[in-house]
């Protein structure tokens, strides 16, 4: 391969089936909200599993509590075998091995794109300066930024800043990504060009979480679905599957809306 | 009319330079003891919110003149807490006074600080502890750099407000500007002319510093 990987090379086989990222009987609450009931679900090394539903549905707050940006009341996540920690220098390592990217982008609006993707590796796994800066060009070449190295994010469209953020967290070489609504806030001719840079971590092996509407994505990348509706995991399938055949009432309702425009 | 100005007489450079000093280190104090009050009241420990809420409260609200007295009389005669002077009156009592002005002033900064960390769009902070910064890289790298530049405004008037506000030091002897301006309204009989110069002598300090950290707030802002 000439090119420069976006991943980690891939495992040796005997651990290719290997369970990534296993949640075990998650439950949250937000007050008398129970948004999260009963979640079991185990992602294998490499999948990319795509978390669809209606609004409200617990999506976010699935995501977020694999890497414990929200704390959960009962049940186990564990990542890597390792279950998540509560506080302290264990989480913030767990965290590191978890690439997130937010709707919103949220870069450091302060610090240049180079700086923003150089900023993880130097501060939490104290690389080599120079090494990290060859790595974060390499990566921001890769998902088609390499000459915006030195702007400020304000100064990048939105699909721009969406790049970057996925460059920020592949920088860390993180085990598992995820992917809240990474192209809700984007304008529609910039979605494709950040689906394009996702489609190709996929190719290359990443375990990911995606939790997304874009069905030609979903078609194109998953390995699986997940349907959620109201804090509960509803259906689990193949993608064809579950957007040509849908089993139960509830995808079939919310696949009709969202196919009507 | 300014012949009663004997500058051999009256220190007023002197004086002023002592002003100065009493302003410059009571600004760098009441920012960093500023910023530890801030973060300690966006800490997510309870105790330590807790001590930085009741701090704010209780320093703000209290006259800045009973404050100075309290570490003059306080500190020094009751407690015998000489600062490291042994007892030498002038460091003494300069010193006292710039812990009193940083006591105070530090919970102005406190605040400012905490409204510009209200301007950090808090998925930022999210970001950065999805990558593995503990709490206090989030705040020292993400969260204060950009809150620090969005109120240099509002910090420069709290410098302005300091820099007035160090004329009390003349309270417990410290010999600036303030002090030396009633002992001349006292021997040369001159209120207007005399209060005119010290007037004057304040605006030439102040004036150029809140151009400067006005100019300093537009250069910094951060685009969003
Ligand atoms: N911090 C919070 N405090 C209280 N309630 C919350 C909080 N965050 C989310 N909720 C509620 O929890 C429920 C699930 O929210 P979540 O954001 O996980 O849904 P979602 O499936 O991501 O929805 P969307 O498609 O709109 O992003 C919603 O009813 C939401 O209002
Ligand atoms: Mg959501």
């Amino acid at each position: 391969m000439s090119e420069t990987s976006l991943t980690k090379e891939p495992e040796d086989a005997s651990h290719a089936t290997e369970d990534l990222v296993v949640l075990d009987s998650v439950n949250k609450h937000f007050g008398a909200l129970h948004v999260l009931q009963d979640i079991n679900l185990t992602i294998k090394r490499g999948e990319v599993v795509v978390v669809i539903g209606p609004s409200g549905s617990g999506k976010s707050t699935l995501c977020r509590s694999i890497n414990r940006l929200e704390t959960i009341d009962a049940g186990t996540i564990t990542i890597d075998g390792d279950p998540l920690p509560s506080e302290g220098r264990e989480l913030a390592r767990l965290r590191a091995d978890v690439g997130m990217v937010f709707q919103s982008f949220n870069l450091f609006a302060h610090k240049t794109v180079l700086e923003n993707v150089m900023l993880g590796p130097i501060k939490v796994r104290k690389e080599d300066k120079a090494e990290v800066e060859t790595r974060a060009r390499a990566l921001l070449d890769r998902v088609g930024v390499g000459n915006q190295a030195d702007k400020y994010p304000a100064q990048l469209s939105g699909g721009q800043q969406q790049r970057v953020a996925i460059a920020r967290a592949l920088a860390m070489q993180p085990k598992v990504m995820l992917f809240d609504e990474p192209t809700s806030a984007l304008d529609p001719e910039m979605i494709n060009e950040v689906l394009e840079v996702m489609q190709q971590l996929a190719a290359e092996g990443m375990t990911m979480v995606v939790v997304t509407h874009e069905m030609g994505f979903a078609r194109s990348a998953a390995n699986r679905v997940v349907f959620m509706a109201d804090g509960r995991i509803v259906e689990e399938a193949d993608p064809h599957q579950f957007f040509d055949n849908p089993r139960s009432d509830r995808a079939k309702d919310f696949l009709s809306k969202i196919l009507a425009h | 009319m300014f012949e009663f100005l004997d500058l051999e007489r009256y220190d007023l450079f002197g004086a002023f330079w002592v002003t100065v000093q009493l302003t410059f280190y009571s600004a760098l104090g009441s920012l960093i003891w500023g910023t530890v009050l801030a973060a300690m009241r966006v800490s997510p420990v309870p105790i330590m919110r807790a001590f930085g809420t009741a701090y704010v409260h209780l320093f703000r609200n209290t006259p800045l003149t009973l404050i100075i007295l309290a570490c003059s009389q306080g500190l020094y005669f009751t407690l015998q807490f000489d600062m490291g002077t042994g007892g030498d009156p002038e460091p003494l009592g300069f010193r006292l006074a710039v812990l009193g002005f940083v006591a105070y002033t530090a919970t102005f900064v406190c605040e400012a600080l905490r409204s510009g960390i209200n301007t950090v769009p808090v998925g930022q902070a999210e970001a950065a502890r999805a990558l593995g910064l503990n709490f206090s890289q989030v705040l020292r790298l993400i969260v204060l750099p950009q809150a620090f530049r969005s109120v240099v405004a509002p910090l420069a008037n709290v410098l302005i407000a300091l820099t007035k506000n160090t004329t009390i030091a003349s309270a417990i002897g410290v010999a600036e500007a303030a002090a030396l301006m009633k002992v001349m309204i006292e021997n040369e009989a001159q209120l207007l002319p005399i209060a005119a110069i010290f007037a004057f002598g304040f605006i030439v300090l102040v004036l150029p510093m809140g151009l400067f950290l006005g100019w300093l707030s537009k250069r910094v802002a951060v685009k969003r």
